[in-house]
């Protein structure tokens, strides 16, 4: 995936300081609470909110057990509609095709509305390294740009930032990238936008090239759909000569009805707003409306393996809410940077591990950074059961066995960080069936509890390295109720 | 192989546990959500668009066809225009009012001369009522997407109760795909800062809707 996030340690580690600065935990918590309690009030405005879920969910399990049949149909439709549509099985494919059609407009910059799927490329990257600069025009991806930060939320990238860090990094930043920030700029929210809009607005209108995602596909019409708030989103879509849009290749809705459930779910799962402010429908090019080139790269890189899991590919039903960011006590703690990919939270670790599959340390690692609590199952829009996944993950992480790998079935050998767990639990049996051994095991732990380590040494090190060490009571329990006669009898 | 083919096969391949008599597309999703919350007569239905504008920050006025010209003629004064945009299409009646400059939507104006422009008056496709959201489909009474994205004042004229369905599912059905749409709720905002709202980023920072009926 990107490039940005090559070399990351596990999750435990990421989340370490994390967890430690304050500052970061106060903005998160101030955040996720907030938006929790607005998104409620929103869902339950809507007395069909279980209903519209239910068939959310079918309808993107209908398209995904489908979707090479209604992928050829959107293909027809948004040629038909005057666009071309380019297939890329990874990102360094996409990268190529994108890098392609921006220097065949002769243009060295575009402008980009919000997109998780050029994120998980590395796009920005990939068109610096040919000399091509992408500006970010979303006010928080602008944030983590001029910020040379990454992006920790889906939905509001800078969630980690507070006012007077975002004022610091435009006092100092803008400059660099084009118009700089007004002099006495100050961390008030309004103010800072106007900056932003004064910034951007001199790129928008010179702007030839425009590169964007979608939030949906209609298969049906060749329909694309972008939901925003701020109008970066039009002003891509509609000012540049050209646009290029790279999408995923679950986006797809069979049927423009179908949009009537979306419309209705994303936004309050999102940002707990009945409506968002804007959302923009196209259907190949318009005669002198909008773009008179128009370029659709459909995005592989591992969706087609996640689809052959039978129970992770209800992952790609994923309409990229957010919502179970908001409510998942893990994320509140952690913050999304920890995830190490544009997908945190608990669909980042379900959806992540997944299309990169588990080789690396923080992909095995994702599918543990969980409570197991449920909390985000509740709130998916779409249903997805992010706790099954991710048990079945964990599953495949310990045992390994067969998964499919950029298109092959390949075998995963069990990983090794689990051989102590896998000792620690049948030493655990042994001694739990062995009623004597365990009663002079626990006396000897409670005579020598002064002597015992704060962390574990050897193979257990990994595990005391996140978790504090229980102490060991001076006297074992079993002992305690035998002597008290179950606490009856006089104490000491 | 293209990737195309690649990508198609890998889709296939995955899907080898999928029974092939699946269950059509028509009977796959049940549809029983509604087709809009709640029964209103149609005079609520207005007064719920109207609560729901104003709820996300579009000024909202209302008046009955005699006095469209004099509203909007007042509200571009009270802005302090001097110029307005104008698609083709538009009922000429409605800036019969006022002396304010027309400039005409057409195709080769650059983004900087939109940029200049003081104001917009538009009508729409279809308005929401349920959520607040006025639709335009870029017919010739609405012009190009553009001319109501970068002027900062946007006047939409929305017929009541003609235009005003209750619901999403009620306005798609309204919509056709093939035309550009632009759903709009409000103006132009934010929350990316401390998740405080603020108005006006890119798009318009004042709407004002127009109900005439």
């Amino acid at each position: 995936m990107s490039g940005t996030f090559i070399g990351m340690p596990a999750f435990p580690v990421a989340a370490r300081d994390a967890v430690r600065d304050g500052t970061l935990r106060g903005n998160l918590r101030h955040a996720t609470h907030t938006i929790r309690a607005k998104r409620a009030a929103a869902v339950a405005e809507v007395s069909d909110w279980a209903e519209l879920r239910e068939a959310g969910r079918r309808i993107k399990d209908h398209t995904l057990r489908h979707l090479d049949r209604y992928l050829v149909q959107l293909e027809e439709a948004v040629t038909a509609a005057g666009g071309t549509v380019h297939w890329a099985a990874d990102a360094e494919e996409a990268n190529r095709i994108v890098t392609r059609l921006v220097k065949e407009t002769g243009e060295s910059e575009v402008v980009k509305v919000k997109s998780m799927a050029t994120q998980e490329i590395g796009l920005n990257e990939a068109l610096e390294a040919e000399g091509i600069r992408a500006y970010e025009t979303d006010l928080a991806e602008l944030i983590v740009q001029l910020g040379e930060d990454r992006p920790s939320h889906i939905l509001v990238p800078a969630i980690h930032r507070n006012r007077g860090e975002i004022r610091e990094i435009f006092a100092r930043e803008m400059s660099e990238w084009g118009r700089p920030a007004p002099e006495g700029l100050t961390d008030a929210p309004a103010e800072l936008a106007e900056a932003a809009r004064l910034h951007l607005r001199e790129k928008f209108l010179r702007a030839k090239v425009g590169v964007s995602g979608a939030n949906f596909m209609v298969a049906e019409t060749g329909t694309l759909v972008v939901v925003e708030s701020e109008g970066n989103g039009r002003m891509c879509l509609t000012l540049p000569e050209t646009l290029i849009s790279v999408v995923g290749i679950e986006k797809i809705v069979p049927a423009w009805q179908d949009l009537e459930v979306f419309l209705q779910t994303l936004p309050r799962s999102s940002t707990a707003e009945r409506m968002n402010p804007y959302t923009s429908t196209w259907t190949g090019t318009t005669d002198e409306d909008g773009p008179r080139n128009f370029h659709l790269v459909l995005l592989d890189n591992g969706r087609t393996d996640t689809l052959a899991d039978e129970v992770g590919r209800q992952a790609l039903r994923c309409i990229r809410c957010s919502a179970c960011l908001n409510v998942c006590p893990v994320y509140e703690r952690a913050g999304g940077h920890a995830y190490g990919s544009v997908y945190p939270g608990p669909i980042g670790a379900i959806l992540s591990p997944q299309l990169r599959g588990t080789g690396s340390e923080i992909d095995a690692s994702l599918p543990y950074a969980s409570s197991l609590c449920g909390a985000c199952y509740e709130v998916c829009p779409v249903a997805i059961d992010i706790p099954e996944v991710l048990v079945h993950l964990r599953e495949r992480v310990v045992e390994g066995g067969q998964v499919t790998r950029a298109g092959n079935k390949v075998v995963l050998q069990p990983a090794k960080g689990h051989a102590a767990e896998r000792a620690a639990m049948r030493a655990a049996r042994w001694a739990l069936t062995r009623p004597g051994a365990l009663r002079t095991g626990q006396r000897l732990a409670s005579r020598t509890r002064r002597l015992h380590p704060r962390t574990l040494p050897g193979p257990g090190r990994a595990w005391s390295g996140t978790r504090d060490l229980p102490p060991v009571p001076a006297e074992p329990f079993r002992d305690w109720w035998q002597r008290t006669q179950g606490g009856k009898g006089a104490e000491k | 192989m293209s990737s195309r083919e690649r990508i198609l096969g890998r889709v296939r391949r995955a899907l080898a546990d999928v029974p092939k008599d699946d269950t059509p597309y028509e009977r796959a999703v049940a549809r029983d959500y509604l087709r809009e919350h709640g029964g209103r007569t149609v005079e609520e239905t207005v007064g719920l668009l109207a609560e729901n504008l104003a709820d996300y920050r579009a000024a909202v006025h209302r008046t009955d066809p005699a006095g469209l010209a004099g509203v909007v003629a007042g509200l571009l004064a009270a802005r302090g225009a001097s110029s307005v945009l104008v698609p083709p299409g538009l009922d000429e009646d409605w800036l019969a009012s006022t002396e304010v400059t027309r400039v005409m939507d057409r195709a080769e104006s650059t983004p900087h001369e939109l940029d200049r422009v003081d104001s917009v008056v538009t009508a729409c496709a279809v308005a929401v009522a349920e959520t607040g959201t006025i639709v335009l489909d870029g017919s010739p009474d609405q012009g190009r997407r553009r001319i109501t994205l970068v002027p900062d004042h946007h006047i939409c004229v929305v017929r009541v109760p003609d235009q005003v369905v209750s619901s999403v599912p009620q306005a798609l059905a309204r919509l056709d795909p093939a035309r550009p749409l632009t759903w709009i709720s409000g103006p132009s905002a934010t929350s990316d800062i401390e998740l405080d709202r603020v108005e006006g980023v890119h798009g318009p920072r004042t709407l004002e809707v127009v109900l005439v009926g």
